[in-house]
This record gives structure tokens, sequence and C-alpha cells, in this order.
């Protein structure tokens, strides 16, 4: 019982913060600049003055704040997140088109990073100051100081380039949609998700070695352990459990850190999903697109930490009750 | 013992003996363990090298006869159009696709790296201090908003808010220079205001209450100096977190426009010349890497030096060996922690140090 | 001099102006609030640590202040000093109305109540030198900057029995009781009237313990110093003070001079607390009867009704639980030895064998 109660207090909180982002938002493209450039901006760099009289009507431009601020919400509830002006196509539709590149690209990421990171966070702890601990520790600094573009270039340059030349050509650049065959779709998505992962394992390697460390310090484990639980059986029902507290948390102030992460991998890699395709759309002066799109960001970023939040809660029992 | 009896004896037993030691306040006694902590000290070399390269950026240029923004498509460019290696017709390092010489560029996007670096850090330390302090000491309602603000904050994803205001106002450095500002500071808010919280509790700010101490003095004169060891190895390590920033900002285009050359719009650049030019990619990533690496080392070396219980990451060095005490595990890396989930884990601000106790 | 003794019963009446009162708390009650679950929670209950203590200070002497830890009796010393608001009551310094007074306000009164704290580890900022730990209450009042301040600070440290020349030390080069010399020198800057001492010597190292006692005991002589010395040892307490305020469970339940309530103890408390107390004498403890409380001290979020003690007191009887007894004195005492107590100790009884709860 406790666990609904909580998640629908997450879950309206999230509402809240959704409706404070849109507003944000709002006041930020709507009224920041004179409107005129609004409606520039809007239309796009090559737009007529019959698009521009188009675009002041499809926004009502020409009405009081309130009245513009009233319909934005009105469209963003209805799922209507306006047209991109410059390849006339609904932004809803080119959601819907380049969403699976990335959630190719988020999912397989996480998944690696989690796991490649707790994996190696477990075993370090577990054999501390081993040599795999040691040579774990100096591939963390190292992955903690890249930047991810970085990564991602030196992996093209090493990797790709090197295999091509060599003749292999499973790892591609570009996507390849699963509809293609799972091998193309692996292809291309690899070095992605290695890149997106790497930095990120890194960090999680640290903590939850750190973390892990700590709580096989405990007196409850060494309770366990006297027991006569099998070392086995004290680290996976009882350390690690508490030991992923700090993790969990970390994923939630992460999902920030995700999001810029797969803005560059789709950049690096050329893979056309809506990190690329917002990051194109600013020069491109595209503004509904960006709108849309950093509305939808937002949506992520709430609805991820809601999760992140139930899975502590599931985790630590304390919490649901405060 | 009845206290009269030992009244007798202490009579006769004179006052406590002084230390004859000389004393060393802890500034001193970190900065001789860092003196000593060799990956720390080549950091150091390495980050003040690097901060030469870039105030010397226009002498490079001088010399090498080539300034920033010049483009030359004769020397600086193939026969197809293409950038030129290291060494070819006096570009040390190469050039980029419209031949404009690599180092020269390089060094001038030190600048802009290194500058956003230190000032955005050096902004979200000051204002982040003030707030974690302001939050953690007076509690009650102020901290409730400012607690959640500073968690919103952590966990905002800056690189949305930077794209939102790349599109309305275009790229600038002003926008870079808000962003990270803002980004960095929340972090460091968040950790000086859980720190803030246990110190306050500590008997000398009671201490300084009685004796009629207002609150900005307890503030800034008992608690912050307990706060300088950690909040130090937090800048050093938000350092290359901004650097970080900054390049991605202007790798994905919406950091520093062209053709003011970062270290990150030159690679975006580069990334069209990975198989014809690796020396376009690979330099400026090397600088990046070497810049990031060194202030993370620095910010570790630093962290050791205050309190020798964190365990090392290099543990082979001379400071890893000379561990003291059990504690709990490693009991260290609680920083690291602390920076990374904004746990208020205690960051062993005042355990006294280990010089003539008893 | 009746009025300088009140009792329990809240008093309407103009404070006393006699001139060696120095302090007067009257009826000091401080509630804690036990706030319920969530951000914005009710007040569910109280923690009730102070419940209407009053007791007076004179000039020049030393009231000590025992009982039991959770008696209340630090919560009271800083309601004192005005480091906590109080919920109800009065604190009177020199005839004037110190209670919960603003900061700007309360300001020329922290020179004259200072405090010395009991943690000698704790009450010292480790990142600040000795010196000026020692000089901060003249930078925060303003009453002396630079080579002056230097000096005046050289002169305390000496007048307290440390180098002059570790000014420039940090505390953790102190022994225990140097560190409490250094906050002892501290509280003395600005020639306070008073000084509360939170349980000084508590951390101390008993032969430590011996020195600082006698260094207080000299200032006090030098300086015209009042105390209100709080412990929890008797043995200290009756070494230091002239009257004695017993408190169990955030009342007082005896005061009066020092000699009185020692050698003759009338509430059951006192007695049971004096007969724990180590003897120096072998045969003296030997002779002497304990006297065993059974029990736990209650929760001061549920105090017992009536007078607090008699769950664990072996003279209760019915109407205890019922009416809270009177601060006064009791079976021919002098006036200024006061008692809360319906039963209290008869001259010569003895308590331990009076305790049947024992015996199960």
């Amino acid at each position: 019982m406790n666990m609904v109660r909580f998640l629908i207090r997450r879950i309206i909180t999230g509402i809240l913060v959704l409706w404070l982002v849109a507003t944000g938002t709002f006041f930020l493209f709507f009224t920041a600049v004179p409107v005129g450039v609004v409606a520039r901006n809007l239309a796009g760099r090559a737009a007529t003055p019959g698009v521009l009289a188009q675009v002041t009507r499809y926004y009502g431009l020409d009405r009081p704040v309130l009245a513009q601020y009233l319909t934005f919400l009105h469209k963003l509830i209805k799922g209507n997140f306006g047209q991109s002006f410059l390849t006339q196509q609904t932004v809803t539709t080119i959601i819907h088109q380049d969403l699976p590149v990335t959630a190719s690209v988020v999912v397989g990421g996480v998944l690696l990073w989690l796991i490649a990171g707790l994996a190696v966070g477990i075993l370090s702890a577990t054999r501390a100051r081993s040599l795999f601990d040691r040579v774990a520790t100096v591939g963390v600094l190292a992955g903690v100081s890249a930047p991810t573009f970085v990564v991602g270039e030196l992996l093209i340059i090493f990797v790709f380039v090197q295999l091509n030349q060599h003749g292999i050509s499973f790892i591609q650049t570009g996507y390849a949609p699963l509809s293609q065959g799972v091998g193309p779709w692996l292809g291309t998505m690899i070095l992605p998700w290695i890149t997106l992962a790497i930095v990120q394992a890194a960090v999680y390697t640290r903590l939850s070695r750190g973390s892990l460390l700590d709580t096989l310090g405990e007196d409850y484990i060494r309770t366990a352990r006297s027991k006569g639980l099998t070392e086995r059986r004290v680290l996976y029902r009882h350390a690690v459990r508490s030991a992923m507290t700090p993790v969990v948390s970390q994923l939630g102030i992460d999902v920030g850190a995700l999001l810029g992460g797969v803005l560059v991998v789709e950049q690096v890699f050329g893979l056309h999903g809506l990190g690329y395709q917002v990051v194109a759309s600013i020069p491109a002066g595209d503004q509904p697109v960006v709108i849309g799109l950093v509305i939808l960001a937002a949506a992520f970023v709430v609805a991820a930490n809601i999760i992140v939040d139930a899975s502590y809660a599931l985790l630590d029992p304390r919490v649901r009750i405060s | 013992m009845s206290v009269t009896e030992l009244q007798f004896q202490a009579a006769s037993v004179s006052d406590a003996p002084a230390v004859a030691v000389q004393g060393r306040s802890q500034w001193q006694l970190t900065w001789r363990r860092l003196r000593s902590d060799k990956v720390a000290v080549g950091s150091i070399i390495v980050i003040i090298l690097m901060i030469l390269f870039a105030i010397c950026a226009p002498l490079i240029a001088h010399a090498t006869g080539h300034p920033v923004d010049t483009a030359y498509p004769d020397t600086g460019e193939d026969a197809s159009g293409l950038p030129v290696g290291p060494g070819v017709h006096g570009f040390f390092l190469g050039t980029d696709q419209i031949g404009r010489d690599l180092l020269v560029r390089i060094a001038y996007g030190a600048r802009i790296s290194l500058f956003v670096g230190l000032l955005t850090t050096a902004l979200a330390t000051i204002a982040g201090v003030t707030l974690g302090l302001v939050a953690g000491y007076f509690g009650g309602i102020v901290d409730a908003i400012l607690a959640r603000f500073f968690d919103a904050a952590l966990a905002f994803p800056f690189i949305i808010l930077a794209l939102a205001l790349a599109s309305v106002f275009h790229p600038n450095l002003a926008i870079v220079i808000g962003v990270i500002s803002f980004f960095s500071w929340a972090g460091i808010s968040r950790i000086v205001r859980g720190q803030t919280l246990s110190l306050k509790e500590k008997e000398y700010i009671e201490a300084a209450k009685s004796l009629g101490a207002g609150s900005g003095r307890i503030m800034f004169l008992e608690i912050l100096p307990n706060l300088l060891g950690p909040v130090l190895v937090l800048a050093t390590l938000y350092i290359p977190t901004a650097v970080t920033f900054e390049a991605t900002l202007s790798f994905l285009g919406i950091g520093i426009p062209e053709p003011a050359p970062s270290w990150g719009n030159i690679l975006a650049e580069a990334q069209n010349f990975y198989n014809t030019s690796w020396w376009y990619v690979v330099f400026p990533a090397l600088f990046l890497l070497v810049t990031t690496l060194a202030f993370n080392l620095l910010g570790d070396g630093i962290r050791d030096a205050i309190d020798p219980r964190t365990e090392r990451l290099f543990a082979g060095s001379k400071n890893g060996r000379r561990k003291r005490g059990k504690g709990k595990g490693t009991g260290g890396l609680n920083l690291d922690q602390a920076i990374m989930v904004g746990e208020e884990r205690d960051l062993t601000v005042d355990n006294p140090m280990p010089a003539g106790e008893g | 001099m009746t009025d300088s003794l009140a009792g329990n019963a809240v008093s309407d009446a103009p404070p006393d102006m006699s001139d060696d009162t120095l302090v007067r708390v009257d009826n000091l009650v401080k509630y804690f609030p036990v706030k319920g679950s969530g951000m914005i929670g009710r007040t569910v209950s109280h923690v009730q640590a102070v419940d209407g203590v009053s007791l007076t200070v004179k000039r020049g002497q030393t009231l000590g202040l025992v009982g039991e830890t959770g008696c209340g009796k630090s919560t009271l010393a800083r309601c004192i000093a005005g480091l906590i608001p109080a919920t109800s009551g009065k604190v009177y310094f020199e005839g004037k109305d110190i209670t919960n007074l603003p900061r700007g306000t309360m300001r020329p009164y922290r020179r004259e109540i200072q405090m010395i704290f009991q943690d000698p580890y704790g009450s010292l900022n480790p990142r600040r030198r000795v010196g000026s730990i020692i000089g901060e209450p003249f930078a925060i009042h303003k009453t002396a900057t630079g080579p002056q301040r230097k000096k005046a600070v050289q002169d305390l440290m000496e007048r307290v029995g440390l180098n002059p020349e570790h000014y420039n030390r940090f505390p953790a080069e102190f022994s225990g009781g140097q560190r409490q010399r250094i906050g002892v020198a501290r509280a003395l800057a600005l020639r306070p009237k008073l000084i509360i001492c939170d349980e000084p010597v508590s951390a101390l190292d008993v032969s430590i313990q011996a020195q600082v006692l006698n260094l207080l005991a000299d200032l006090q002589d030098d300086f015209g110093l009042s105390y209100l010395f709080i412990a929890h040892d008797l043995e200290v307490v009756r070494h230091v003070s002239d009257a004695v305020t017993v408190m169990y469970l955030g009342r007082v339940a005896e005061f009066g001079p020092g000699d009185q309530v020692y050698d003759h103890a009338r509430h059951p408390y006192s007695a049971a607390l004096l007969s724990a107390a180590p003897a120096a004498d072998p045969d003296a403890a030997a002779a002497r009867q304990r006297i065993i409380l059974t029990g736990d001290v209650p929760s001061p979020i549920n105090p017992p009704s009536g007078c607090r003690f008699h769950p664990r007191c072996p003279k209760a009887q019915d109407r205890c639980g019922i009416d809270e007894p009177a601060l006064e004195s009791k079976a021919g005492d002098p006036i200024t030895h006061l008692t809360a107590c319906h039963f209290p100790v008869e001259t010569g009884e003895v308590l331990a064998r009076a305790d049947r709860r024992e015996q199960r």
C-alpha cells in the first residue's frame, strides 16, 4: 500500500515539474525575444511572408501572452507539438521516425554501463588491491576523465577505421534498423553503446566499488558470515543489495548526463535519432522541433526519475514511509 | 578517590608538558604531503604548462607565422583540398580543412577551455559555498526551499537548457558560461549544505553563539574554515567537468561559435576527416584528455593530502602505502560518493590532525 | 531573603532586588516539540526537558546543579544563557528580565554570561588558532584590536596556566586539560559576572580535573565570578559549590546550601544519589548502605504524574502519584533548604531497608 501512495505522490510531483518545464519553455521561446523575432524563429530561416503569416496564426502570436500560453498548453496536452515549417512534417511524425534509433542507443547503452560498471565494481571490491582491481582503477580514472565525444571519435579512428581497412565491415557508422536484421543493427550499435557506457561505467565502477567496500565492512555482514553463510550468499543477498542504494540514487541524477551522452553519440556516429535531430535543428533555425524535443526530453527525465525513485524505495523501505 | 586527595597530588604535578614540537598548521601539513606525492606534482606541472601554453598562444602564432584565423589554402591544403599532416610546410601539428595552423588553433582553444573552466568553477564555488552555508546554517524553511532547489538543479539536464538557450539566442560565450556555472554551482551547494548541517551541531558553534557571534560570523569564520579542504577538492574536480562540458557544447554546435576555436568545435569539424587526417582528431583530443586527466589526478591528490585515510587511486605511490588506521572497508572515496551522490557523508573535515594529541 | 529562594509557584511579584542575587530563574519551562513524519509534520507530543525550575545564583558564589543524564540540566543552562528560547518562565539577570530577548538586545548580556563546555575536543574550532579563539570575544564585541588584543589574550593565557607563546598553535596541539583552560580563558575574556560550567571536568582525567577545578576556584576569588556548575559527579559538586540544586526529570527535587543537602538530604532521590557516590574511605563506604533505585529513568515525553520520582521511590505512596509536591522546607530545615517531597527522608532514617520494591 505504501508503495502505491509513494508512486502516486511521485507522479503528481512529476506532472507538476513537467508543467513548470512547459511554462519555462514557453516563456523562453515566446517571450524572451520580440514577437517578430519569435515568428521568424519559429518559421525557419527561409520563411516567406506567407509562411510567417501562417506561423503567426497557428501560434496566435498576435494575441496577448496569456492567450498564447494557454493555447500552447492546450496543444501540448493534446499531444500536438506543432509542425516543422521547414520540412512541413509534424513534430510528432519526426519523433516517431527518430525514436527507434534513440531508443536502441539508450537502452543498450544504459544496460551496458550498468552491467559493466556494477560487475567491475563488485569484482574490484571483492578482490580489493589485486591486480584486477589496480587495472580497473586505472581504467576508471581514464574513463572518468574523457569526454564522451572524444571517446567516440577515438573509437572510430582506432576501431572502425582499422577494421574497415582490414576488410572487416561488421562495424559501421550510421544506423541499421532491426528490420534489416540483428547483425547489421548490432554492428551499428556496438561502438555507440561502448562510447556511451565507458564514461558512465567508470563512474559506476568507482561508486559501486566504494559503496560495496563500505558495506562489507559493516557489522551485519560480519554477523552474516559468522552465521555460516557462504561468501557468495553473503555478498549477493545482503551486501550488494544495500550497497546498491547510492548507485540507484546516482542513476536519477545521471539521467541528465544520459541525455547529453545520447546527443553526442548520435552526432559522432551519424545516427539519425532524436538527439541528432535536435542538434541539427538549431543551426537550421527549426524551432518547433527544438521546442517539441525539449519538452519530450523533460518528460523522459521526469519519468526516469520516477522509476529510479520507485527502485530506490524497493531497495530501501525506509524511504516509502517518510 | 575524593577530589580533596587528588588536589594534594595535583598541586605537586606541574602543568601538562607543553608540546615541544613546532606546531604546523593543517595547510602546511597538507602541502608537505602533496609535495611528496609524485602523481600530484606531475599534474600540477602539466596544468602549469597547459596554462602557459594558453597564455602564449599569440606568441606561438607569431613564432610560426600563422595567425589563428588565417587559412593557407596553398601550403595548408594538399592537392585534393584536404588538411596536411604534422611537420608539413611548417605546420607543427598539421592543418585543418581550410588550411589553418592546427597548433595555433589548439593553443587559442586552450585559452577558451581553460578560461571557461576556471571562471565558471570560481563563480560556481563562490555562489555555491555561500548558498550552501546559508541553507545548511539557517535550516527551517530557507533550507527546505533551497535544498529542493539544489536537488532539482542537480538532476536537471543542463544540456537541454543549453540547447533551448542556443536556439533562442544563438550560441555564444555568455550562454556557455551561464549554463556551466549554474550546473556546477548546484553540485557544490549541495555538498556544502550537507557539511554545514553536520558542522553546525558542533559544540564550538554553540560556544560562538554564546559569545554573541552573529550568523554571518559563524558561517564564514567558524564553519567555512572547516569546509575549505573539501571545497578545494571539489572545485579542483569540477574544473575538468566544466572544461568537458564546454567542449561538448562546442562540439554540438551550441557552445563557442565559429570561427573562435575551442577544442570542442575543432573536434566537431575534425569528425568529417577522421579517415584522412588522423592528426586533426588526435591532437585536440589529446590536449583535452591530458588537461582533464591532470585536474582529476590533482583533485585526487589534494583529497589524499588533506586526509591520508582515503584510499588512493594509485596505491602504489608512497602515500598509498602509508595508510592510517583501519576504519570500515576503505572508509575512503567518501568525498567521491558525496560528489556523485550529494549525500551528506562525513568528509572527515574536522578530525583533529594527529599532532601532539593527549 | 525568602523571595530570593523562590518556590515552584509562579511568581507575579516583581523580581527580587537584593544585591547579592545575580541570576534568578523563575519557573522556567522548556518543551521540545516532537514532530510527526513528513516535512510539515504536526506536533505529536513534547519532550518536557525542563518543567518549572526555579533557582538563584548569588554573586560571587557557586550554585551546583546535579542530576542524571536527561534530567534537563544542560537544557536549563542553555536557556539561562539564551542559547535556547524558553517555552515559558523567566530568567532575571541583575534584576532585569533577559528571557527570550532578541539577539540584538541580548548582546550586551552575553558579555556578562559566559559558558564553559564539557567536551574539550569539540568546544574549540580545530581550524582556528588558539589566540584567535581566545580573542574572539574581543572581536565580536569590538573591545580590543590588534596588538592590544594580542596582549589581552596572552595575559589571559598566562592567567589560566597556558604558555602565552603558544598563541599561534592549534587546539590539536594541546592536551584535554589544556583545552579546557583555553575554554576558560575564552570565557573569561570579557570579565563576565556569571560563568555557566556545563560539566567542565567530566571529560578529563581525574588528576587534571583537580587542576582545572583549582583554576576555577582561583579565578572566582580573583575576579569575583559566580558559577552555575553543572555536573553529575557529586563529589566534584560538593567540593566547589556553595549551594546545590538536585534535578530530576525536569524539576527541582531539592535545593539548599551544600552542607545541608549533602549531610541531610531530604529527598529520597538525593539520598539515593548520594549513597551511590564513591567514598574515599573504604571503611566508610562499607558501612554505608547503598540505596538501589529500581527501574530506568522515565521518558521526558511522558513523565509520571504527580511527583515524577514516585515510580522509583522507596517511600512513595498513593498521594505521590496524584499531587505534585511543592518545593518548601521540610522537617524543620532552615528556610534555605527546600525539598519537593511529600514524605521526605527523616533525620536518621535509612532508606535502604525501606525499599520493598527490590524484593520480588
